[in-house]
């Protein structure tokens, strides 16, 4: 569904964030993109959406190339790719619904968005959503009186409004506590199966990926170092990932929940 | 900041090096001469006779002035109304040109093209903060337009409102309509600096996140940018409404319009219970527009 061939990016001071990176995923697939900071987890998913442009290589969702498009028809594109980023980015003087609804941009024409004249099905779907993420009660409220957690699930409306093939997730929990980090994990991955949606998810805590996802790539210095499942992150592929550190306690001892609830931050709990 | 070594082998800090100590004494005393050296200078050039029989004239003067001739205020409605009209309109008029010319000038929202390194190094250091619009990690772009709109703000900024008056008035001839368009060009650079800065300063995050939707450009300024700059919007908005009621009350001495008018033509006459009638209504109107626009800022953050 997904397929990058060969994608490169070079900023122009000469770093290399990406080198001929080769991925292809599947419909419905989620999986976790894992590295040290500066691996080129952010620059990777940017690049498929084109936030960031890529120097070289080739992105193809579904049978359309992205790096060729015009800009009319990247926006047509950019509709099928839902973003979650870390800091919420919600507009933080809109309010939720205003939030949630500006999914619907790329379908909407620009004067009915700017006069909030949404079609009545998108805000029925809006509300669906709010709903299904439990925040019905907040429609009204401004984005900026709502807590992390509440943010971003706005930031999960705000994605799958856009009724996505693909959701790219960009560090979804490293701003939140442990116990509102799992239940985020679990409601995206959760809404990635009831809709069958693909997605890449840049995300620094192991073990949390470990418990949610079906597959894990393995970034380091724009390479791609690992690609498997998640029961095989051995501490030697860790190391090969991150360099050398004691990686015994973060590794999911996958019978034995308790001791990965005490690792993950037991005071959720 | 000096981090010493003594010879026992402690290290100590201090905040200043002895050699910047010497010299930032050294700075002080040649202040202090500069000082001693200009009073002299004014000194010579005053006439002291006048300065000693300050206090006796102005003392007359406020005698004179009292009790105000409160009578004369039936002729004073019209002008003062037409001086918070020159105020608003101009205020208004300005804002619709700022805008525009802030969001040209803001590094982030200026139309700019990308270039490569190599054209980049072909532009003269000095220029480059000026055409340069971005520094950052994706691309070298330079923009066009932002040097033009960087210089309608200097140039609107640099011209008071008084001095932008008396060439209108040659231009459309005097009354309001010349205030309005004096207080209107002098506003802009103002308006225009404090938005595009408010500008460059919002989040990036939020306006990456709009783009990713699918929204076009108009889209992703309507719903990323416009929603940040809004309080900042209406801060400017309201200052410079407030600075610009004082900068009417003086737009009539040139025959600009407004209470100016009465003012200039008592003091000719020296009718000065008049004058002390016009100074209150000008302090009362400057009370209402601080205590007004104090209302709004405090409403909108």
């Amino acid at each position: 569904m997904l397929k990058l061939e060969n994608l490169t990016k070079t900023y122009p001071t000469g770093d290399q964030a990406l080198r001929n990176v080769n991925l292809e995923v599947p419909a419905g697939q989620v999986l976790a993109l894992i590295g040290p900071s500066g691996a080129g987890k952010s620059t990777l998913i940017r690049c498929i959406n084109r936030l960031v442009e890529p120097t070289a290589g080739k992105v193809w969702l579904g049978d359309v190339e992205l790096t060729s498009l015009g800009s009319g028809a990247l926006r047509r594109e950019r509709r099928r790719m839902g973003m979650i980023f870390q800091e919420y980015a919600l507009v933080e003087r809109l309010t939720v619904m205003e939030n949630v609804l500006s999914g619907r941009l790329g379908y909407v024409g620009f004067w009915r968005s700017f006069l909030r004249r949404f079609p009545q099905e998108d805000i029925d779907e809006a509300f669906r959503l709010l709903d299904r993420v439990g925040l019905l009660d907040m429609a009204d409220k401004r984005a900026d009186e709502l807590s992390g957690g509440q943010r971003q699930r706005v930031g999960i409306c705000r994605a799958l409004i856009q009724d996505p093939a693909l959701l790219l997730v960009d560090e979804p929990t490293a701003s939140l506590d442990p116990k509102t980090s799992r239940q985020i994990m679990r409601l995206i991955c959760e809404l990635c199966a009831e809709r069958g949606l693909a997605a890449i998810i840049n995300i620094h805590d192991v073990a949390l990926a470990q418990m949610f996802v079906q597959r894990v790539i393995g970034l380091r210095f724009g390479v791609i170092e690992f690609d498997g499942a998640p029961e095989q992150l051995t501490p030697d592929v860790l190391t090969a990932i991150y360099g050398e550190e004691d990686w015994e306690q973060t590794i999911r001892e996958v019978d034995d929940d308790d001791a990965q609830d005490t690792e993950t931050g037991g005071a959720a709990q | 900041m000096a981090i010493i070594s003594l010879p026992d082998g402690h290290r100590t800090w201090r905040r200043f090096t002895p050699r910047a100590q010497i010299l930032r004494w050294f700075g002080y005393l040649i202040g202090v001469a500069v000082f001693v050296w200009c009073w002299n200078r004014i000194s010579e050039a005053t006439t002291w006779f006048f300065v000693w029989d300050a206090p006796r004239i102005a003392g007359d003067i406020l005698t004179r002035a009292t009790p105000p001739r409160w009578s004369y205020m039936e002729k004073l409605w019209w002008p003062i109304w037409d001086t918070i009209n020159i105020a608003t309109l101009g205020t208004i008029a300005a804002l619709v040109m700022a805008v525009p010319v802030a969001f040209m000038a803001a590094r982030n929202t200026t139309p700019q093209i990308s270039v490569s390194p190599v054209v980049i190094r072909m532009i003269p250091p000095f220029l480059r903060p000026v055409l340069m619009t971005s520094t950052g990690q994706d691309s070298y772009t330079i923009g066009p337009i932002r040097p033009i709109a960087l210089l309608i703000i200097v140039s609107t900024r640099s011209i008071n409102s008084l001095i932008w008056a008396l060439l209108l008035i040659a231009i459309i001839g005097p009354g309001v309509f010349a205030g309005i368009v004096a207080i209107a060009i002098r506003s802009i650079g103002f308006c225009a600096k404090l938005l595009y800065e408010a500008i460059e300063e919002i989040d990036h995050g939020q306006v990456e996140a709009v783009t990713a939707t699918g929204g076009s450009r108009w889209q992703v300024m309507a719903y990323g940018i416009v929603p940040q700059i809004m309080p900042a919007f209406a801060g400017i908005a309201v200052f410079r409404w407030d600075i610009n009621i004082r900068e009417s009350t003086v737009l009539g001495l040139v025959g600009a319009g407004g209470i100016g008018l009465q003012l200039s033509s008592s003091l000719n006459v020296l009718a000065w219970p008049q004058v002390s009638l016009i100074l209150l209504v000008i302090l009362l109107a400057v009370v209402i527009s601080e205590w007004v626009s104090a209302k709004v800022r405090g409403a909108i953050i």
